[in-house]
């Protein structure tokens, strides 16, 4: 059974113009899929519509089920959800300790202490130095990567069977960049997490998961198994992007 | 190609951060030679960035030097440095946030045509549709705002905008790092063309090492300020002696080759 179910999924934000058009999508537990496509490829938008994060205005067709969970699912509790740009999902008056045990505290009814101090573990699950002295710490005082650490803490504390990564790599630098990626490896892999990974970058996400559905106008040009579908795409697009990656090999 | 059109030794350069002295730059050298592309490469807050600024005078340097085409470049003042502006030109990330939203791209591509009196007012309109075709694109998007098009239509635009001035260095500050995956190839092979055809020289400043491979001829890997390895291009990739230039050698993530399929 399957964690995930998207069956004709049809996003438009105005009357014209379809963000994404007729998606169908499996995600089993604790499966690695990748999302990949350029800007204007929809990618986002289909791992807002699954975390119910779209805004108001946004009409949506089609439809998103839960079959293991056997209801919908709640963003927080059941889905993390990893921003691209860490300094705008944190609040920058609030202690970084405080906004992971805030988490806890909504989606768990954790009262405030134990919430406080599983949100330290978490600080010290992503592998931040010091948890303890990092929790009362201020986005500011951390580095751009730091501040992302935090943000996978605070997806990941309620415990969620999906953690939806949304281009969570692309503001990092390379070095930065490998290092979270292998934090969100480890920690789904601990947990038996599915992960949603989503990204421009074909060569990350290849490495990364075990499916790769590759995005264009809003539409699933292709998806399979992540090995198969880099050695031999289906489509010209995918084609496209594989001879355009720059690589390090000659 | 006689002695290196661009030469800096020593460049050092502290900030106050947070009431704290931070060292941005400590001792910073390196030299380029006219058509030659040298690559700072580096993590965020390595002092790159800080490395342009210098250059372009937007920030001073506490110590050191920097001759361009025989000048004292850091010392030059008034119209001395605004004629070696016009040789020395920058591209930037974001172009959006370098240029009005609501101007032309004509007009965008007019601005230094007259204020460095490249070309009279009546040749322009012509002059402005040529830079226009040797990036790339049509006469036709002179008419368009900057807003109306496209990013990496917006890169051709900046680069067209350096081009103007007929440069023999052109500073490029993470000019691909923001584009799609298709564009960013486009762009590092417009960049490859114009130096060939022209010979002007490249500053590329950028951490990702795949971008750096298809355009630079030596790289400079900086980190925590300093330069910590230097060499030809392809020796750097292939055996980096840095730490820091191991790391992101490592870290630059790879298609996996079919002969690795099995695993």
């Amino acid at each position: 059974m399957a964690l995930l179910s998207v069956r004709g999924l049809g996003v438009r934000y105005g009357n014209d113009v379809h963000a994404l058009e007729g998606v169908d999508l499996d995600l089993d537990a604790g499966e690695r899929l990748a999302i990949i496509g350029e800007s204007g490829s929809g990618k986002s938008t289909l791992a807002r519509a699954i975390a119910g994060l779209l805004p108001p205005a946004a009409k949506v067709e089609g439809s998103i089920s839960w079959p293991e969970l056997g209801r919908a699912a709640q963003n927080g509790r059941d889905i993390g959800f990893v921003f691209q740009d860490p300094a705008s999902s944190l609040d920058p008056v609030m202690t970084v300790g405080d906004q992971v045990a805030e988490v806890a505290h909504v989606n768990l009814d954790m009262a405030w202490p134990a919430a406080r101090r599983l949100a330290v573990e978490l600080l010290d699950r992503v592998k931040l130095p010091e948890p303890q002295a990092t929790a009362k710490a201020y986005p500011h005082q951390l580095s751009g990567g730091q501040k992302q650490r935090v943000a996978i803490a605070a997806a990941i504390v309620a415990g969620p069977r999906l953690l939806i990564a949304d281009e969570a790599t692309s503001a990092l630098d390379t070095i930065v960049q490998a290092e979270i990626v292998s934090l969100i490896r480890g920690l789904a892999d601990e947990d038996g997490m599915a992960l949603l990974f989503v990204s421009h970058d074909i060569a990350l996400a290849a490495n990364l998961a075990d499916t790769i559905a590759v995005f264009r106008h809003g539409r699933l040009v292709e998806t399979g198994a992540a090995e198969p579908l880099i050695a031999a795409p289906a489509s010209h697009y995918t084609r496209a992007l594989l001879d355009a990656y720059l690589g390090l090999d000659a | 190609m006689s002695g290196a059109l661009l030469e800096v030794g020593g460049l050092s350069k502290r900030f106050m951060r947070g009431g704290k002295r931070f060292t941005a730059l400590d001792g910073v050298g390196f030299s380029i030679a006219a058509g030659e592309t040298l690559a700072l490469v580096g993590p965020s807050g390595s002092g790159k960035s800080t490395v342009a600024r210098i250059l372009l005078r937007l920030v001073e340097a506490d110590a050191g030097s920097a001759r361009f085409d025989g000048q004292d470049l850091l010392a030059l003042r008034g119209s001395a440095l605004r004629a070696v502006r016009a040789k020395l030109q920058m591209v930037f990330q974001d172009p959006q946030a370098a240029f009005n939203p609501r101007a032309t791209v004509g007009r965008l591509l007019d601005d230094p045509l007259r204020i460095h009196g490249i070309v009279e007012r009546a040749g322009r309109p012509k002059a402005i549709a040529a830079l226009l075709e040797r990036v790339g694109l049509a006469a036709e998007l002179a008419g368009r705002a900057v807003h109306e098009i496209s990013g990496g239509q917006r890169q051709r635009v900046a680069i067209a905008r350096a081009l103007a001035t007929r440069p023999s260095l052109i500073v490029l500050d993470e000019p691909v790092s923001a584009l799609d995956v298709l564009v960013r190839a486009d762009i590092l092979r417009l960049l490859v063309d114009l130096q060939r055809d022209d010979g002007i020289a490249y500053l590329f400043i950028s951490h990702d090492l795949g971008a750096v491979r298809a355009i630079a001829h030596r790289i400079a890997i900086m980190d925590g300020g300093k330069i910590v390895e230097q060499g030809e291009a392809r020796a750097v990739i292939e055996s980096p002696v840095s730490a820091t230039g191991r790391a992101l050698v490592a870290a630059t993530p790879e298609l996996p080759r079919a002969t690795e399929n099995a695993s």
